[in-house]
């Protein structure tokens, strides 16, 4: 499992980047999407991926069964704030996007007084 | 147990939610701002002298025990930390009044600093380094949305990339947590300061050290992780640029700070090598901006980065002088920076333009400014008694006492160029010809004027009475220098 | 460009509170279950914006006419000052309380503090979601 795991995260980060070197912006958010999940899912794997209960005591069930539960929320967390930062890139892109009438970051370069 | 540690981050924060009830009315607005960062700053003198009196506080949340639950830890650096930014905070709010503009105040301009302010006494405070991790993003929110406020073209273009750049660290920031969770199995910084010596496989650990070292360089501008800084701080206006330019790469230099000497220290030969060798060059690539542009807010901007490397120096050579001396000189930095900035920010409305080629003899009409500008650079190039020059003093003796004494004669010769690189501001805007002026009322010039001599004048103070502040300083150090002093406060409750 | 989608709106008629019922479920099962006030406030979000989908911007205001940025700071006091009520009687921030208490029709019920904070998230959520979905889709 870890290593079919570990195969996902590359090619979510591998995607990632090759979303992030291209020049359209909205292709750069989606990239930064995939960063994150793969980020979150890396966490994830590193935490362990044992136990099948989920970690919420109950009856029967011997502590070697739980699922590590500090890994999950952690990523609950990274991904609130991966869902905050991703919606105001887009709102940020957008308007962006009607300021400067362009999403090509080649035309985003440098500044209008370079010196 | 003590809540008191907690009220730096809860009052701006309750503040800055109250502020988001009513944006238009500015008269509340500027009032409600100030009282939020004033209270802020009384309830870090509080703690001060509680740490002082008492030692290290320590509060784990929800009453878990604390290896479980979140830490929240107050030594004598992180209150000095969270005082001094809290006072910059203060005067920045008062700065704005008259420098931001009427509708930047009134779309939630007050309510984002307050949030920054939540952040980074967040950062300044916490234990545990996922709920650090948390508050980086805080601030950062925070810092997203001031950079981009009120929309101007130059702004939005800039803040795409400092946006990139800092998810992109953010992810590394999350995958490095993964990797230290998988091999230490805790976050808390007091129980990894702990677990980590009784590691044998230290190879992994230098691996994950140097990929912390990454993340905290991306927000502390280190070589050669500093590229994005100059553009994006050039973009938003003043208070803005002065608010980031005293806390924001701070905070990653804390956070360097923090790791390096608390549990990132199984492995000193290579990676507190590797962090003079960084520190060193950031220095370089610092100096060549600064002397490279005509632009006033650009030269200040490239010192930050400049400093940066000067205190990461002083950290690398893990001994009592040299970590003394990054502190003082940490304080020192985010109290010139802002200075610094403030004063520039004046001579740019002045003139109208930051381009110095476009300035000229501005020493004739304003005087008093043009001779607290002379303290200040003086100041931040360390010239005796001033207040950059017992920090320097100090993180020079720590590298010839450490294994890098090549470093310290770098740091000196460079302390030349930022001279220069800040007095050149100096010749070109307040002496020769005199260029025509914007004119400005009087009564604003003062509004901008005031704050910025009277933190002038609080950076003095710390330089000439360094001698009155030295107990707290090395207080802060000598928890650094031990953790045991740190790991018991939090473990041993 | 805006057409008059009768099946759309006929379906969103019934199905927004059918959205809305289950937002409410999913808060409440946070208690012990997954669910809570973070996916509460995302589902209560979609359902105000599939409404916004079938009909328009301004229908949607003169039904819920929500200042959605007070909401969000509303949601925030409420948040933080359930977990700031810790340092009234002196305990750790964010320090919980829970008890049992038998209430009419309901039986006997588990109390907790944490529902206050959750909340505070579910206002949060629904606030500042509505803000950015407004800020993107105000000028068509």
């Amino acid at each position: 499992m870890e290593i079919i795991m570990s195969v996902l995260i590359g090619l979510l980060f591998m995607a990632a980047v090759y979303l992030m070197l291209s020049k359209s912006l909205i292709r750069i958010i989606i990239g930064t999407g995939l960063l994150s999940h793969g980020a979150h899912l890396l966490l994830l794997t590193m935490g362990g991926l044992s136990g099948d209960a989920p970690p919420v005591v109950a009856d029967g069930v011997s502590v070697a069964d739980y699922a590590d539960p500090l890994p999950q929320a952690l990523i609950l967390t990274a991904i609130v704030i991966s869902f905050a930062v991703t919606s105001f890139f887009l709102v940020l892109a957008y308007r962006a996007y009607q300021e400067l009438g362009t999403d090509n970051m080649d035309l985003l370069r440098g500044t209008e007084d370079h010196e | 147990m003590s809540n008191l540690l907690l009220f730096p981050i809860i009052i701006p924060l309750i503040f800055a939610t109250v502020l988001m009830i009513f944006p238009k009315n500015l008269k509340m607005q500027r009032w409600i701002a100030v009282i939020g960062a004033a209270s802020t700053f009384v309830a870090g003198l509080f703690l001060l002298a509680k740490v002082q009196s008492d030692g290290v506080q320590a509060v784990t949340l929800g009453s878990w025990p604390a290896p479980f639950g979140i830490s929240m830890v107050s030594d004598m650096l992180s209150v000095l930390l969270v005082l001094s930014s809290s006072l910059i905070t203060l005067f920045v709010v008062v700065y704005s009044y008259s420098t931001i503009g009427i509708k930047r105040e009134q779309s939630y301009y007050y309510p984002a600093v307050l949030f920054l302010m939540t952040g980074v006494n967040g950062a300044f405070t916490t234990g545990d380094i996922f709920n650090l991790f948390v508050f980086v993003e805080v601030l950062l929110m925070a810092s997203y949305a001031l950079i981009v406020h009120g929309g101007e073209k130059p702004q939005l273009r800039e803040s795409i990339k400092y946006l990139l750049v800092n998810i992109i660290s953010s992810a590394l920031f999350v995958a490095a947590v993964a990797f230290l969770y998988s091999v230490t199995g805790t976050l808390n910084m007091a129980d990894l300061a702990v677990k980590i010596p009784e590691i044998e496989a230290t190879g992994i650990l230098t691996v994950i050290a140097v990929m912390f070292l990454v993340v905290f360089g991306f927000k502390a501008a280190i070589f050669p992780l500093y590229f994005w800084l100059p553009g994006s701080y050039h973009a938003p206006p003043v208070p803005i640029l002065a608010l980031f330019g005293a806390l924001l790469t701070k905070v990653g230099v804390y956070a360097i700070m923090r790791t390096y000497t608390l549990f990132f220290t199984m492995n000193i030969g290579f990676t507190h090598e590797l962090l003079a060798i960084i520190a060193i060059l950031t220095i370089l690539a610092g100096c060549v901006g600064a002397l490279a542009y005509f632009d006033v807010k650009k030269i200040i901007i490239y010192n930050i980065i400049i400093a940066v490397g000067v205190i990461l120096f002083g950290v690398s050579q893990m001994n009592e002088a040299g970590i003394e001396g990054s502190i003082f000189y940490l304080i020192h930095d985010m109290l010139i920076k802002a200075a610094l900035f403030f004063l520039v920010g004046i001579v740019a409305v002045l003139f109208g333009t930051t381009n110095l080629r476009k300035m000229g003899g501005l020493i004739k009409t304003y005087p008093v400014l043009g001779w607290s500008y002379l303290v200040a650079a003086f100041g931040l190039a360390g010239i005796p008694p001033l207040s950059g020059f017992p920090g320097k003093l100090l993180i020079v003796q720590g590298g010839f006492e450490g294994p890098q004494f090549w470093g310290s004669i770098v740091i000196l010769a460079t302390s030349l160029i930022v001279l220069l690189s800040v007095v050149r501001i100096f010749i070109y805007a307040f002496w020769g010809e005199p260029v025509e002026t914007v004119p400005l009322k009087k009564s604003s010039y003062y509004q901008m004027f005031t704050p910025t001599v009277v933190l002038v004048a609080i950076t003095v103070f710390f330089g000439v009475g360094a001698e009155l502040f030295m107990p707290f300083i090395s207080g802060a150090g000598e928890v650094l220098l031990n953790p045991s002093i740190y790991i018991d406060a939090v473990l041993k409750e | 460009m805006r057409t008059n989608d009768v099946m759309l709106q006929t379906a969103t008629k019934v199905v927004t509170f059918i959205i809305l019922l289950f937002a409410v479920h999913i808060f409440f099962a946070g208690h012990y279950t997954p669910g809570g006030g973070f996916v509460g406030g995302l589902l209560t979000t979609s359902a105000i914006v599939l409404l916004m989908l079938a009909f328009d911007m301004n229908t949607v205001r003169k039904i819920l006419p929500i200042n959605y940025v007070v909401m969000t700071a509303v949601g925030l006091l409420l948040a933080v000052g359930t977990a700031a009520a810790s340092i009234v009687f002196d305990v750790p921030f964010f320090t919980h309380a829970y008890d049992y208490f038998d209430l009419p029709l309901l039986g006997e019920t588990s109390l907790h503090s944490a529902m206050l904070f959750d909340a505070g998230v579910y206002l949060v959520v629904v606030g500042v979601t509505m803000t950015i979905i407004q800020t993107i889709g105000e000028d068509e």
